[in-house]
């Protein structure tokens, strides 16, 4: 079913070699992109009479571009994955309590969800990692908290909508209980929604990461991220343009794989869509 | 060269889907004078929509293709005119009222502003514009015409809505007015004004009346001639008492003696047996708004009470407020002599195995996510005292062909089945708990007439079998005058009257009653035209 959409095929290919890079990335190729070379200073990419791993050329400090890519990975998955994962559990679960459960509840979780949307999100990072020491668990907490609002909101909204339908009332009427008619009638109806908001917001914490980076107060070199590099590149963007770019190009096709890929996820898990897919694997076989 | 108002010869429209090719209509030929009425009588699917959404250019092309044919208005192929000249046809000689008003007005406007806006998109001046719509709302009958144009569409009634609608229409002084279920969505009596009005109107701008419906009592009502379709082809025209007395068609004999009305009444059951549920002064507030009023009303074993009354009569309040979906003000409900409505939550999850319910719309009330064996296993899975796991497959298979679906269906998703498998497929979940009482909340009124009576000989089936209860909930007389053993007619949140179903029917004490009874619209072309003169004596001439 995955062949038929060709887009989110090629996507779930990337996606496995990002994956493939971030576990065993730093492992293979930590030396060969922390070693300084200063003679390949700012070296230009697709010369290939060089070693490969300069063919997407050199830094400003002569390290190799693609093996830094490569290692920074790991970071960037690490904290955008997590700060995503746990905003989206965290999110929905409140969103789904707030939409379900009684008035008194559902004001004090959307009083709090106000407060922290109202709260400049990266003054509240900066607060926090600077009270705290800015390591990569500190970075995904802050970073999670910041985005928890934005599921909250949105499982809350289409919770109050899907409540009303009238399979819940059937299934209240057979006497399912609160848990069965949140997780079984309420949950598979909003998620795929929520599941495609959190693709977008990979790239948001990609960025909000570089971002903290930059000001010196996320993650600190010599460790790298795909955030950190771009950053790293501004000052030389007139002179070496491939600095920021690889990195800019890596989280963007991150970004648009997995969202092809979530797109294509939303049409396989809705039996009344379903039928795209197997239509076409039909034409084509 | 024919002079005729309109006529679509040979006209053919494809959908072409990622399904394949649909045949929407094909090869349909019909005309319309000057002054005269056609109706366009089909089911849901049977493309009677379709060939006047080409009229007026609101197929979607693609995927829509217009294969083949013609559509001449006044002699010219509206096909092959230029964008420009069909707008120009659109809205100002050719207008179209819908089903539903209250999505086709826009709710950030006033009606008067929409109104007028018919006319100054088609170059007649403002302060004009608004005195014609005034008048234009006076003569479709929505009082106080001056301060209501500054009205906005949630405060009408839906009567008062379609009414808009239709000055609206009429704005341009049509030649071709095509009303598309224009009296669906509305009360039997409010649908009995729209006719009226729509007829006055057509007597004094002499415009053609095209009118697609699917209801054979509208056809009898207000049709000269009926053309009537089933899967996208027609298969029989005449005159409206052509048609329904002599019917040619298998079709249509089919579809005529799926009518509801005709059938024998039910005898009353012997009332001296003990109620399975005895409501005692059953009362519903929201806020100040009094809901249900202090109703009193039993049901018997294996009897099916019928509630009927117009919307916001409180009947489905009475029904939420029985299965607890609502909890009622005061008053009682005696199940088997336990009273549910002060029922703690464990007595009453207890009680959901035996009282059940099938909604009005399948579509809805079916989870699109869950497989048919999901959706009916769900019962055993909140009640698993009702069955080991290792049967649910077995007693899915018999509950499926119990109510006339196939075993192998089980696998399905709902989207998958026609309105009336979806609403057996509701029945088969209700029955799965073994329940003594449904309560059946407009179940049929979503589905074609001769679904209906599919699905009511099912509960009826069902009922002599099992020896169920209903609570059946309905706006359609006939349909209860066949189903009911007794009817309680609601209004205003008040029981009015309630006896067995012959007496509601033959000697009606009420006037509500009376008149909920006289608006319901016969098949037969000639008992309308009966009423009608009945009316014109009663009320004077210019009713």
């Amino acid at each position: 079913m995955l062949w038929a959409d060709k887009f989110a095929f090629v996507s779930v290919i990337f996606l496995l070699l990002i994956l493939f890079c971030a576990v065993f990335g730093p492992m293979l190729l930590e030396d060969v992109a922390t070693k300084q070379n200063l003679r390949g200073r700012n070296a230009p990419p697709f010369d290939f009479s060089k070693n490969w791993v300069y063919w997407l050329g050199g830094d400003a400090l002569g390290r190799p571009l693609l093996a830094r890519i490569v290692v920074a990975s790991q970071n960037t998955i690490f904290v955008a994955a997590g700060a995503v994962f746990f905003s989206l559990a965290i999110g929905t679960a409140l969103g789904l309590i707030a939409g379900y459960t009684t008035r008194t509840w559902s004001q004090v979780i959307m009083r709090l969800a106000d407060i922290i949307m109202s709260f400049p999100s990266l003054l509240l990072a900066v607060i926090v990692l600077f009270m705290l020491e800015s390591s990569v668990f500190n970075l995904v907490v802050v970073l999670a908290i910041t985005r928890i609002p934005v599921y909250l909101r949105t499982a809350r909204a289409e919770t109050l909508e899907v409540r009303e339908r009238m399979f819940v009332q059937a299934a209240r009427v057979m006497g399912a209980s609160t848990k069965r008619i949140i997780f079984r009638h309420i949950l598979p109806v909003v998620f795929p929604t929520l599941i495609t908001i959190a693709t977008l917001d990979f790239a948001f914490v990609m960025l909000a990461e570089s971002s903290l980076s930059f000001l010196g107060i996320g993650i600190q070199p010599p460790e790298i991220t795909w955030g950190l590099m771009v950053a790293q590149g501004r000052p030389y963007l007139t002179t070496a343009w491939w600095l920021s770019f690889w990195p800019g190009l890596v989280i963007i096709l991150t970004t648009l794989s997995l969202n092809l890929v979530s797109h294509w996820m939303r049409t396989a898990l809705d039996p009344a869509q379903r039928w795209r897919l197997e239509n076409v694997r039909k034409k084509n076989g | 060269m024919d002079n005729r108002l309109l006529s679509v010869k040979n006209l053919s429209v494809d959908f072409h889907t990622s399904h394949g090719t649909v045949h929407a209509v094909r090869d349909v030929s019909w005309h319309l004078d000057r002054g005269e009425t056609l109706a366009i009588l089909g089911e849901s699917g049977s493309g009677k929509s379709v060939s006047a959404s080409a009229i007026l250019n609101l197929i979607d092309m693609p995927p829509g293709e217009i294969t083949q044919g013609e559509i001449l208005f006044e002699g010219r192929d509206v096909l092959t005119m230029s964008s420009e000249d069909r707008r120009n046809l659109n809205g100002h000689r050719i207008a179209m009222i819908f089903q539903d008003p209250l999505s086709h007005l826009n709710p950030v406007y006033t009606v008067g502003f929409q109104i007028a806006e018919t006319m100054t998109a088609h170059g007649v001046d403002k302060a004009e514009a608004r005195s014609r719509t005034i008048s234009l709302m006076q003569r479709v009958g929505i009082p106080e015409p001056d301060t209501k144009v500054d009205a906005y569409p949630h405060q009408f009634s839906g009567g008062q809505r379609q009414r808009i609608m239709i000055a609206m229409a009429l704005a341009l002084k049509p030649d071709i007015l095509i009303a598309d279920e224009p009296t669906t969505a509305l009360d039997v009596t409010v649908q009995a004004q729209i006719l009226a009005l729509l007829k006055e109107l057509q007597q004094e701008t002499g415009m053609g009346l095209l009118l697609i419906t699917h209801d054979l009592g509208v056809v009898a009502e207000v049709a000269d001639r009926v053309v009537v379709m089933n899967a996208g082809q027609i298969v029989e025209t005449g005159t409206a008492a052509e048609v329904y007395h002599r019917p040619t068609h298998p079709y249509t004999k089919k579809l005529i003696a799926a009518i509801p009305g005709d059938g024998a009444m039910a005898e009353p059951l012997d009332s001296a047996t003990k109620p399975i549920l005895d409501i005692t002064g059953l009362t519903k507030h929201y806020g100040s708004f009094v809901a249900l009023d202090a109703a009193n009303l039993t049901v018997l074993p294996g009897e099916s009470v019928a509630i009927v009354g117009e919307s916001g009569s409180g009947k489905s309040t009475l029904a939420k407020t029985v299965l607890r979906l609502e909890e009622a003000t005061s008053g009682s409900a005696l199940f088997e002599g336990r009273d549910l409505v002060s029922m703690n939550d464990k007595e009453l999850f207890n009680l959901r195995r035996d009282i059940q319910m099938v909604f009005q719309d399948p579509t809805q009330s079916l989870n699109p996510r869950m497989s048919i064996f999901d959706i009916i296993t769900e019962a055993f899975v909140i009640h698993p005292e009702i069955l080991d796991k290792a049967q649910w497959k077995t007693r899915v298979c018999a509950l499926l062909e119990q109510v006339g679906l196939k075993a192998d269906h089980m696998y399905r998703y709902p989207h998958q089945f026609s309105g009336g498998q979806r609403q057996r497929i509701a029945i088969a979940r209700a029955l799965a708990l073994e329940p003594k009482l449904i309560v059946c909340d407009e179940a049929v009124s979503a589905l074609d007439v001769s679904i209906q009576a599919q699905v009511l000989s099912l509960l009826t089936g069902l009922q002599d079998e099992l020896g169920l209860s209903y609570l059946f909930i309905a706006h359609d007389l006939p349909l209860v005058r066949d189903f009911a053993h007794r009817v309680i007619v609601m209004q205003a949140g008040k029981i009015v009257e309630q006896g067995p179903v012959a007496q509601i029917f033959d000697a009606p004490q009420q006037e509500y009653t009376r008149n909920l009874i006289a608006a319901s619209l016969s098949p037969n072309p000639d008992i309308q035209a009966e009423r009608r003169a009945a009316a014109r004596q009663l009320h004077g001439v210019d009713a």
